[in-house]
């Protein structure tokens, strides 16, 4: 028995030392990092809680019984509601037609689904006002038919889609490209149609990546600030989405109902990454697309 | 079910693939396509599969055209060089999905499904492993559940593209054997593509040499071993030593090479290479009427059932392989730097348009 612990720590230590560097090299690494880590991610993390609940559990609980408050929430959810299952749908068609197949304008296709993240997102608002805005290109007709998508929910949740367009997409079409189309391929000669491949063959391996675009697509949809900002007109009790609510409340002074918002915020994404960590270990391992042992295999040579 | 290719071409952009290719496979022939990486043999798999579409030519299968019609409407198992098991099923349900993406109506039953797998299981000699993920699997069981998954389906046609090509040698050999005796058994017509001449002398009924886009020859092992139609199936099948005309010094070699060249050949102008394999080239220690090629012996390697012997010619300095049985490498006491003089026991003679440029 003893002598098993032996090895074990003499295999630790060989593995320690198996880059050769000395102690402090990595205890100073391993300090900065977890400096790095503190400083940036933890520490405003919780200033927001920290902040909120300066006051105490009452004020705390007082912005969320104001009915601005309120709208701001279900406008924000309206929002991402919308964007995200489209951006879905949108997302794994588009990874789907990038990764398998051959078609002329593919470069042209992955260069605009990055057009959202290369482009300031209070340029992705001003687009749709010069669009559809009172004096853009289709205001007037709009005006005339009486539809308001500028400074309205429509304009809010364009906007939203477009600043989200690149998340799943992107997430998507590594995996798939390494993934190949073989097992696709073995699934037609099978006698399988196009449809059923992608419902018992593509889906099952891309689940886990889909999943974590969904998420990042959804706190984007909720987190958007700049390109809302511009097209929403700030119309308290009726355009305001939650980072727009929070801006507002903290422009008056109100720093305790602010970071009480905020907070709401943040709980929302880290609850959202709690349910994928969760799904996650439920599924086990054999399943996992993230297994090592499910790395691409070799591409073919011949 | 019989097949036929006719006059097939595949071209990728600029690049011809296939050109011009026609082939007939009989029904119940283990056919081996051979031949080394880029001439085209996995396109011509892919195209009888389905998964490509022919630019010219038609596809046959059992008489009956087919080059327009959908993969699933062939009944074809195909078993990929990577396996392609789908890799969040268990064995059981990979061999499976053939039967459950069936039509309603044509599905067999639950408990004829389970039935099937494990009677295809153990055909595979894989029962024990029905619940296992394909990760959990060797390189050898992996294939052997793409194979089992491809026979679910009944396919009328078996197309397998390099199914050893990734295992190494032993469980490749191995598998061949047991792929041969598979086919003995279930009488499917298969096409099994490789670049391993040994894979494709051992398993196949006939063997279809192909070089870039072409096929250079086709007949049994034997023939295609034993009488190389063209230099490059000679290359390809085996080792063998090349001779570029100036074996030709020597009167009486050059004799025999007259021989092999079709009568009334006119052979001013053209280059004239000789091909002798390793084991038909036999040494004498001195020079006698038949053994006049002079050369000297650089290594020898022992090891195997066979010896080794690597020559260095005299006049051409070109190194020359031969190998001699264990008792005549001992009769002749051979070692390096001994003078010998070696005779061919067969050869062939191919021209080659233009002067030296073979």
């Amino acid at each position: 028995m003893s002598t098993e612990i032996a090895t074990t720590v003499k295999n630790e230590e060989w593995k320690a030392s198996l880059t050769g560097e000395s102690t402090w090299v990595r205890w100073t690494l391993i300090a900065l990092a977890l400096g790095y880590l503190t400083l940036f991610l933890f520490v405003p993390l919780a200033a927001v809680f920290a902040e909120a609940l300066k006051n105490g559990l009452e004020s705390y609980f007082a912005p969320f019984q104001d009915p601005d408050t309120l709208v701001a929430i279900r406008l924000t959810f309206i929002a991402a509601a919308l964007a995200v299952p489209l951006n879905l749908v949108f997302g794994v068609a588009a990874a789907w037609a990038i990764a398998k197949f051959e078609f002329i304008g593919k470069q042209l296709l992955i260069t605009i689904i990055d057009i959202p993240l290369a482009v300031s997102p209070v340029i992705s608002g001003l687009i749709y006002v010069l669009l559809f805005g009172a004096q853009g290109w289709v205001g007037p007709w709009l005006i005339e038919h009486d539809i308001k998508i500028i400074f309205a929910l429509p304009g809010i949740v364009l906007a939203t889609i477009f600043v989200t367009v690149p998340f799943i997409a992107r997430e998507l079409i590594p995996l798939m490209q390494s993934q190949g189309r073989e097992e696709e391929e073995a699934a037609f000669t099978l006698g399988a149609s196009g449809w059923q491949t992608f419902i018992h063959v593509t889906l099952p391996n891309i689940k886990w990546s889909l999943l974590y675009g969904i998420i990042l697509c959804n706190a984007r949809a909720m987190g958007e600030f700049g390109a809302v900002s511009v097209v929403s007109g700030h119309i308290r009790g009726l355009t305001n989405t939650l980072p727009l609510h929070v801006e507002i409340l903290y422009n008056e002074y109100n720093a305790v109902g602010a970071f009480a918002v905020a907070s709401l915020l943040t709980l929302l994404a880290i609850v959202t990454l709690i349910v994928k960590t969760v799904i996650e270990r439920k599924s086990g391992p054999a399943q996992s697309a993230h297994d090592p042992a499910w790395s691409p295999q070799p591409g073919s040579p011949s | 079910m019989s097949i036929q290719v006719e006059h097939v071409t595949k071209r990728f952009g600029t690049f011809t693939v296939l050109n011009d290719v026609s082939l007939h496979v009989q029904t119940g022939e283990l056919i081996a396509l051979l031949g080394p990486s880029g001439c085209g043999k996995t396109t011509l798999l892919r195209i009888l599969a389905g998964l490509e579409r022919p630019d010219e030519g038609k596809i046959l299968l059992h008489g009956n055209e087919v080059t327009d019609r959908q993969i699933t409407d062939r009944r074809v198992g195909f078993v990929f060089q990577h396996y392609a098991l789908f890799r969040h099923m268990t064995v059981a349900e990979n061999v499976s999905f053939g039967l459950r993406v069936l039509p309603k109506a044509q599905r067999p039953s639950p408990d004829k499904i389970q039935k099937k797998v494990n009677d295809l299981l153990a055909l595979v000699q894989l029962q024990a492993m029905a619940d296992r993920y394909p990760n959990q699997l060797s390189g050898g069981q992996r294939q052997r559940v793409a194979l089992a998954r491809a026979l679910a389906v009944e396919p009328k046609m078996l197309l397998l593209d390099e199914p050893f090509g990734a295992l190494d040698t032993k469980v490749r050999k191995e598998l061949r054997r047991w792929l041969r005796r598979l086919h003995d058994e279930l009488h499917i017509t298969s096409i099994l593509v490789t670049h391993d001449q040994e894979e494709a002398l051992e398993a196949a009924d006939r063997v279809v040499v192909m070089h870039q886009g072409r096929i250079e020859q086709a007949g049994t092992p034997e023939e295609v071993y034993e009488h190389p139609a063209t230099p490059f199936v000679y290359r390809f099948l085996g080792d063998v030593n090349v001779f570029h005309g100036r074996i030709a010094h020597d009167e009486t070699v050059h004799e025999e090479m007259e021989r092999e060249l079709p009568p009334g050949a006119d052979s001013s102008g053209e280059h004239e290479v000789t091909f002798v394999r390793p084991h038909d080239l036999e040494l004498s220690p001195t020079r006698t009427t038949t053994a006049q090629l002079e050369a000297t012996v650089r290594f020898v390697i022992a090891a195997g059932s066979r010896v080794r012997i690597e020559l260095m010619s005299k006049d051409s300095s070109q190194t020359i392989e031969v190998e001699l049985t264990k008792e005549r490498y001992r009769e002749l006491k051979l070692r390096q730097g001994d003078v010998v003089f070696v005779h061919p026991k067969q050869q062939q003679t191919f021209r080659m348009p233009g002067p030296s440029s073979g």
